[in-house]
């Protein structure tokens, strides 16, 4: 046990030369794949840097011969990395010409690039294996990628590229925005952007290609999809959602490292997927914004409300009409189309919030329920009278679209509805029911 | 080129896997659910990497419905990820999918003592090891892979017809299904689940790539080349048959061309499969880009045609004494390229519509009643669209539309219009032609 918590501690204090150079890699490679992969999810090609990263191991075969045949070893590793980033552009040039010159749709495309182009690079790799000269053991390591042995001038090359995309996209971000957005406005603006698009798309390719070295060409999609997919549970704002995917590739990369250096055994590239997912999972359930438990806690927020609205107004047009005060259950089952089990919850909140006051079986409203009951009915009457003399909607219809509309009404809309309608009801009344036969 | 009995179960086994794979494919590609094939073939690792450190052996039930199971997951989880977490379902993909590689990955690792799960097998198979791995069947060596994959084929060809119709429906129109009783979500994780198994299946001989492969692009080939569900099943089949046969044949003899002896099957039906694709965007009937691109030059070629015999034949009616044709450059006039124009008046010339007369082209009778026909359509055009739609600058919209009804359709156009002499410019309408087969001949052969 005291082994461990050693090992924790020199890799948390980045003790070793090694994990040092593995962690500070990846976690570049993190935040750019995170960066880059933001814009990626907006223009929905997420899927894209699935294709891409296939399409690469063509090209690096390719290389590999190539250096090979002129009498070099083969496993120089800018060489291999270009003839990826050659196949990988080719690879995505193709399916966007698939996708908007013939009628192949663009998951087909997307999936006929992937398959053919990974199929070819096998068949090369099948070549390279038996060739008498060089070596192949290190090619198949760009498939599934070798994180924990990464060297430093491998780490000097990621952060290189991640300086690049990063300069590029602080540089350009305003155009970047722009085009996810509005592509079409983008080039009515005067913007290229064909070349605006194709510079993303190549940053795609340089982040997916610098990745596979570290991560393996399967896992490498992960970087650049999970980070802003988690990211955009927390945000509505771009600035903030690629700042946040990049917090969250960094910590990610960070970690998984961290743990496979810890823990031995553990394949670093897909420990630092699965901290990818973990993010993603955490993110999905409890984002400040888009996350599964805040949309749940709206919506039971806003149904409370719209519940105990329509309670006070159905007990308030009940007084009014009948001129007691004293409401019973049944008159206000009778009053809308709800449950009892319902009712009777509504009735319980409303008594702990003290706007309802009951004694023996009847109910009546507090004066601070009467205020807030008035208000509900007065929205509800207002934007009843606005539909009948703005909107031409008959009287007899109007109860059921003011009844939908009266939660959402703010001050400033009532504020104008009372200003367009102040001759005939002055703000201090409470206008009568434009529809009912009883007078209030 | 050697071929033994190996090579004959090679490309069988290949064979099989490929119209397995071909057959749920087609479906998957008309739902635009292709990287789903790509999405459920990368994550059941984690299902045979489980199955297989469960029950410690590499061929079992277990592991085959492990990692079928796993894949129908796959599909649950993205559709979870898409609905509930509101993200774009290509991006829900590459979340699951990724993670469950992931997780598959560290099983493999973990148990990398006991285990010889090659990590590399799962992507590009062992294709060239099937024929080693025989049992008795009926007497005879057979590969255990042909069997299973027999099997499979038989399932997939028994579920696409006994489902036709509801797969067929859901496709196209969930609602229409749903309304219809077939309930589109079941057939979508049923697809799924044939999908997931035939991809296991598949995999540990042909690898998963070539799945992904032949899930794909089979289908796409023959999406190109028909609109009809059954002829584009059949077609799937043909295109995966020949890109298995022709993977193999050219694996072992490509590489004989550069000095080596052979190189990996799976991912040379891959290569076959993309070259028979590219053939087909190219060469496709009615959709292919060629075909396409003479259809549109064509039409083009074919109104600058009559745009011509059009201009020559005013400018005989306005200018009888002399010609005056050399002062006008007939390239502006007639707003064309350089290169379409001389070709149009080349074909012109050589079905005798036109012929050279000194420096300048002229009528032969035939044209001029060909070009009698489409003056007249243009006029007729303009009194009605003048008559009826009161619509200003008639000529430009005249000019477009003179080259698209028939001769019988201006006739009725003309009775309908109480047969006017004169167009609204003021320019007389050249009478019917005297023999209307004439016209109409004239009008296919342009």
């Amino acid at each position: 046990m005291n082994d461990f918590w050693e090992a924790l501690l020199r890799v948390l204090t980045l003790a070793d030369y090694n994990t040092r150079v593995v962690i500070l890699g990846t976690s570049a490679l993190g935040t750019a794949c995170g960066v880059i992969g933001s814009f990626m999810l907006l223009r929905k090609r997420s899927l894209m840097a699935d294709s891409v990263s296939h399409a690469t191991l063509p090209g690096i075969c390719l290389a590999f011969i190539v250096m090979v045949h002129f009498g070099g070893s083969g496993k120089w590793l800018p060489g291999l990395l270009l003839g990826g980033l050659i196949s990988g552009l080719i690879g995505m040039g193709l399916v966007l010409l698939l996708r908007s010159y013939t009628r192949v749709k663009e998951d087909a495309a997307l999936g006929i690039v992937l398959s053919c182009f990974f199929g070819l690079g096998v068949a090369l790799l099948g070549l390279i294996q038996k060739m008498s000269r060089g070596s192949a053991a290190g090619l198949e390591s760009f498939i599934y990628g070798k994180t924990a042995s990464m060297l430093s001038s491998d780490a000097m090359l990621i952060g290189a590229v991640a300086a690049v995309c990063l300069l590029v996209c602080g540089t350009l971000f305003k155009e970047f925005t722009l085009l996810c957005f509005d592509q079409d406005y983008a080039t009515s603006q005067g913007f290229p952007a064909a070349l605006l698009d194709v510079t993303l798309m190549s940053l795609v390719v340089l982040t997916t290609v610098i990745g596979l070295q570290a991560v393996g060409l399967i896992l490498v999609i992960a970087l650049l999809i999970i980070p802003p997919a988690a990211a955009r549970f927390w945000t509505h704002n771009l600035r903030n959602l690629t700042l946040i995917s990049a917090a969250v590739g960094a910590f990610g990369s960070a970690f998984g490292a961290a743990v496979s250096a810890v823990v031995p055994r553990l394949p670093a590239g897909a420990i630092i997927v699965v901290a990818y997912s973990s993010l993603f999972l955490l993110s999905m359930f409890f984002g400040k914004t888009n996350g599964i438990f805040i949309r749940l806690l709206r919506q039971r927020r806003l149904n409370n409300k719209v519940g105990s609205q329509n309670l006070l107004r159905a007990l308030h047009e009940i007084v009014e009409r009948s001129g007691r005060e004293q409401v019973t259950f049944d008159d206000l089952m009778a009053a809308r189309s709800w449950s009892t089990a319902y009712l009777r919850r509504l009735i319980q909140r409303e008594l702990r919030l003290g706007r309802l006051r009951t004694d023996d079986e009847s109910y009546s409203l507090t004066t601070g329920g009467h205020e807030e009951a008035r208000k509900i009915v007065r929205n509800h009457r207002l934007w009843e009278l606005y539909l009948i003399n703005y909107a031409d909607i008959a009287p007899s219809h109007v109860d059921r679209d003011a009844d939908r509309v009266e939660h959402i009404l703010n001050d400033q809309v009532v504020g104008e509805l009372e200003s367009l309608l102040a001759t005939e009801y002055p703000a201090s009344n409470c206008p009568r029911c434009p529809h009912s036969q009883v007078a209030s | 080129m050697i071929w033994t009995s190996f090579d004959t179960w090679i490309v069988v086994v290949a064979v099989l896997s490929a119209v397995a794979c071909a057959l749920p494919g087609c479906f998957l590609v008309l739902r635009r659910m292709s990287m789903m094939g790509d999405a459920i073939s990368h994550a059941i690792l984690p299902g045979l990497a489980i199955a297989f450190l469960w029950t410690n052996s590499r061929d079992s039930f277990t592991m085959f419905f492990g990692a079928a199971l796993v894949g129908v997951l796959t599909a649950v989880f993205v559709d979870w990820v898409n609905r509930f977490g509101g993200v774009d379902e290509g991006a829900s993909m590459g979340v699951v999918f990724t993670t469950l590689f992931a997780i598959g990955l560290i099983f493999i690792v973990r148990a990398a003592d006991s285990v010889d799960l090659d990590p590399g097998c799962v992507l590009y198979g062992a294709l060239e090891l099937v024929p080693l791995d025989t049992i008795d069947f009926q007497g005879g060596e057979v590969p255990r892979a042909a069997l299973k994959l027999s099997a499979v084929l038989v399932f997939n060809i028994l579920f696409v017809s006994l489902f036709f119709k509801e797969l067929v429906i859901s496709t196209f129109d969930p609602s229409l299904s749903d309304t219809q009783g077939i309930s589109s979500k079941l057939m979508n994780f049923m697809l799924m689940g044939v999908v997931a198994m035939t991809a296991v299946a598949a995999f540990e001989s042909v690898g998963s790539i070539l799945v992904i492969a032949m899930l794909i692009v089979p289908a796409a080939c023959a999406q190109l080349l028909t609109d009809r569900m059954s002829t584009l099943i059949l077609l799937s089949s043909v295109v995966a048959i020949l890109s298995a046969v022709l993977g193999h044949i050219s694996a072992i003899t490509l590489p004989k061309l550069v000095g080596f002896e052979d190189t990996n099957t799976a991912g040379m039906m891959a290569v076959m499969a993309g070259f028979i694709f590219t053939l087909t965007v190219l060469f496709a009937p009615r959709k292919g880009l060629l075909s396409r691109f003479r259809y549109r030059m064509e039409l083009s070629l074919k109104m600058v045609e009559e745009d011509i015999l059009g201009l020559l034949y005013r400018l005989e009616e306005t200018h009888t004494e002399e010609p005056v044709q050399d002062q006008i450059d007939l390239q502006q006039a007639l707003m064309t390229g350089a290169v379409t124009l001389k070709l149009a008046l080349s074909r012109l010339v050589r079905r005798g519509k036109i012929r050279p007369k000194d420096s300048h082209w002229e009528l032969t009778d035939e044209g001029r009643n060909r070009a009698k026909q489409l003056v007249r359509s243009h006029r007729i055009w303009e009194v009605y669209l003048s008559t009826h739609l009161q619509t200003p600058h008639i000529h430009t919209t005249a000019h477009r539309l003179e080259h698209t009804l028939s001769p019988s359709e201006i006739q009725k156009m003309e009775a309908e219009l109480d047969f006017p002499d004169k167009d609204p410019h003021g320019k007389p309408i050249p009478t019917r032609l005297a023999q209307p087969e004439e016209g109409s001949k004239n009008d296919t052969d342009s």
